[in-house]
């Protein structure tokens, strides 16, 4: 939903660290999901990711979640979808170039970023492309596990 | 085509895979940490020692690609490039015409990339026909029409063709262009096929992490809008770019020069004009209608009022944009970290010659074209 779109870059301390909370959840769990088998965790835990990312974010369940980058602001709701925004097309006034009723992701990305601590901001990293076999993955189990296995989320 | 010289730079093959290389940030170009060639022993600019057109020159130390624009720019003088633009025809002699109004005026054309999300001559085809006649080429690659495997391979093919330098654009959306009904691509934004060129070219891989048998040389180019909110992270931005690979970017329209020196301020506070080579973007203005037209109707140019103002106060307006264009040049050359001008001057080319020989911007240097140098 746009208007919770919205809410939650405002509020984008409180949310990035709940996402942080969930993600140190979920490391501390891993070895049970491991053993139950994380295929099999998968699709129950997206039935909670999913909508909720949805509700707050629009998130577009890329399966590679950059929210806690972004200012929790889902740069999948870019019409060119850029991770590495804001493009140099943003209306005067902060509007998206292809959606003009829109304010553009990537302002909202710095509004949000501005909530957060030094240390938290990550808008200055450069986000890889995306991998389009991830569509629909939990991007939560991701996380966790780069956590676990030692590769930088 | 085969470079002659045959001076090809050692490139390291650290055994990085791609994404650990993306979350580490490596840089491994170290030609950036200085903009500028150390004293040489010969003119670099000197043409008359140049392979005859078509051959590629040798790579200089330090130097990154065999082109003439990195060579000008390393070299510390005052650089001029501009935007030709593709034809709706598959005619080659309307490509070479559209050249030859800019010869001895710029040091390199930018072949735009389906501007406007327009359909046009392709980049690809525009450098190819281009570089064969010795002309120093900017392809610009924009992410909104081709994924990742169609990029890579158009970075090779432009680099075998003798493309020196590419920018790499995420692209204007198509609803802004002849086709909206298409599908955008967007599989790579500007940053990542920065990113990825770069590393096709420092560890000859693919993105993939095959490896390249003989990497692109190109000299690394990206665009900067300072005109644009969120006017604060524009600088930020830029510092993004560099850190992606870009070693030159061309700006947006400047028409706010206030602006401008806010922007340029903030980027010398961050070091950046020493890290990279800045082009402002500059361009006549045929009339206010234009100007208005423009202000209302493309993404991410901005013009303020006392431009329009001043136009329509002129009595030979197109006169007056031209002046204008010339004025802004004057103004942005002096700002300390600029080293170039990008002029675009859209179905007005023929002032090109005209805004570069009144703004003196050459200095009495007569950049290469195919007349310069009597073929041996």
């Amino acid at each position: 939903m746009y208007r919770m779109r919205r809410w939650s870059a405002r509020h984008a301390a409180t949310l990035h660290w709940l996402y942080e909370t969930v993600e140190r959840g979920l490391v501390n769990v891993f070895p049970r999901l491991q053993q139950i088998g994380l295929q099999r965790v998968e699709k129950p835990l997206m039935w909670v990711e999913k909508p909720l990312k949805q509700f707050l974010f629009d998130s577009r369940s890329c399966g590679q979640c950059t929210l806690g980058s972004t200012g929790m602001s889902c740069p999948m709701n870019c019409p060119k979808t850029i991770r590495n925004g804001p493009c140099g097309g943003v209306r005067p006034g902060g509007k998206c170039e292809v959606k003009p009723d829109m304010d553009c992701v990537w302002v909202v990305a710095w509004e949000g970023t501005r909530q957060l601590k030094p240390e938290q901001r990550a808008l200055h990293l450069v986000q890889p492309p995306l991998d389009a076999r991830l569509k629909g993955k939990s991007a939560w189990l991701r996380a966790a596990e780069q956590k676990v296995r030692g590769v930088v989320s | 085509m085969n470079n002659p010289a045959g001076n090809h730079n050692t490139h390291d093959t650290r055994d990085t895979l791609p994404e650990q290389a993306f979350a580490s940030g490596i840089a491994p170009d170290q030609a950036d940490t200085a903009l500028l060639d150390e004293p040489l022993a010969f003119d670099p600019l000197d043409y008359s020692k140049e392979p005859p057109p078509g051959y590629n020159l040798p790579i200089l130390p330090n130097h990154v690609s065999p082109g003439r624009l990195e060579r000008v720019l390393r070299a510390g003088k005052f650089a001029v490039t501009t935007e030709i633009a593709p034809p709706d025809s598959a005619d080659p002699e309307e490509v070479y015409e559209r050249a030859r109004v800019f010869e001895g005026y710029v040091d390199a054309m930018n072949a735009t990339d389906g501007s406007g999300a327009h359909c046009h001559m392709s980049s690809v085809g525009m450098c190819s026909l281009l570089t064969r006649k010795g002309y120093a080429m900017v392809m610009q690659v924009s992410c909104r029409d081709r994924n990742r495997i169609a990029i890579q391979g158009d970075v090779l093919g432009a680099a075998a063709m003798g493309v020196a330098n590419i920018m790499c654009l995420s692209g204007d959306g198509v609803q802004a262009g002849d086709h909206p009904e298409a599908k955008p691509v967007f599989d790579l934004d500007c940053m990542s096929s920065l990113q990825i060129v770069r590393m096709m070219r420092d560890e000859s891989r693919f993105l993939s992490g095959r490896r390249i048998t003989s990497p692109p040389h190109v000299f690394l180019g990206a665009a900067a809008n300072p005109f644009a909110p969120p006017h604060d992270y524009r600088p930020l931005r830029l510092a993004k770019k560099i850190e992606a690979g870009a070693q030159f970017v061309q700006t947006q329209y400047c028409y706010d020069v206030p602006m401008f020196r806010r922007y340029m301020a903030q980027v010398r506070e961050l070091g950046l004009h020493e890290k990279v080579f800045i082009l402002v973007g500059v361009g006549p203005l045929a009339s206010a209608k234009t100007a208005e037209w423009i202000r209302n109707n493309v993404a991410g140019v901005h013009i303020p009022d006392s431009v329009i103002t001043r136009l329509k106060g002129a009595r030979h307006p197109k006169q007056e944009g031209i002046q204008l264009c010339v004025d802004i040049i004057n103004e942005v050359k002096e700002i300390e970290g600029v080293h170039g001008v990008h002029i675009m001057a859209y179905r007005q080319e023929h002032s090109v010659p005209e805004i570069v020989a009144r703004s003196g911007v050459l200095n009495g240097r007569v950049p290469w074209h195919p007349g310069l140098v009597p073929v041996k």
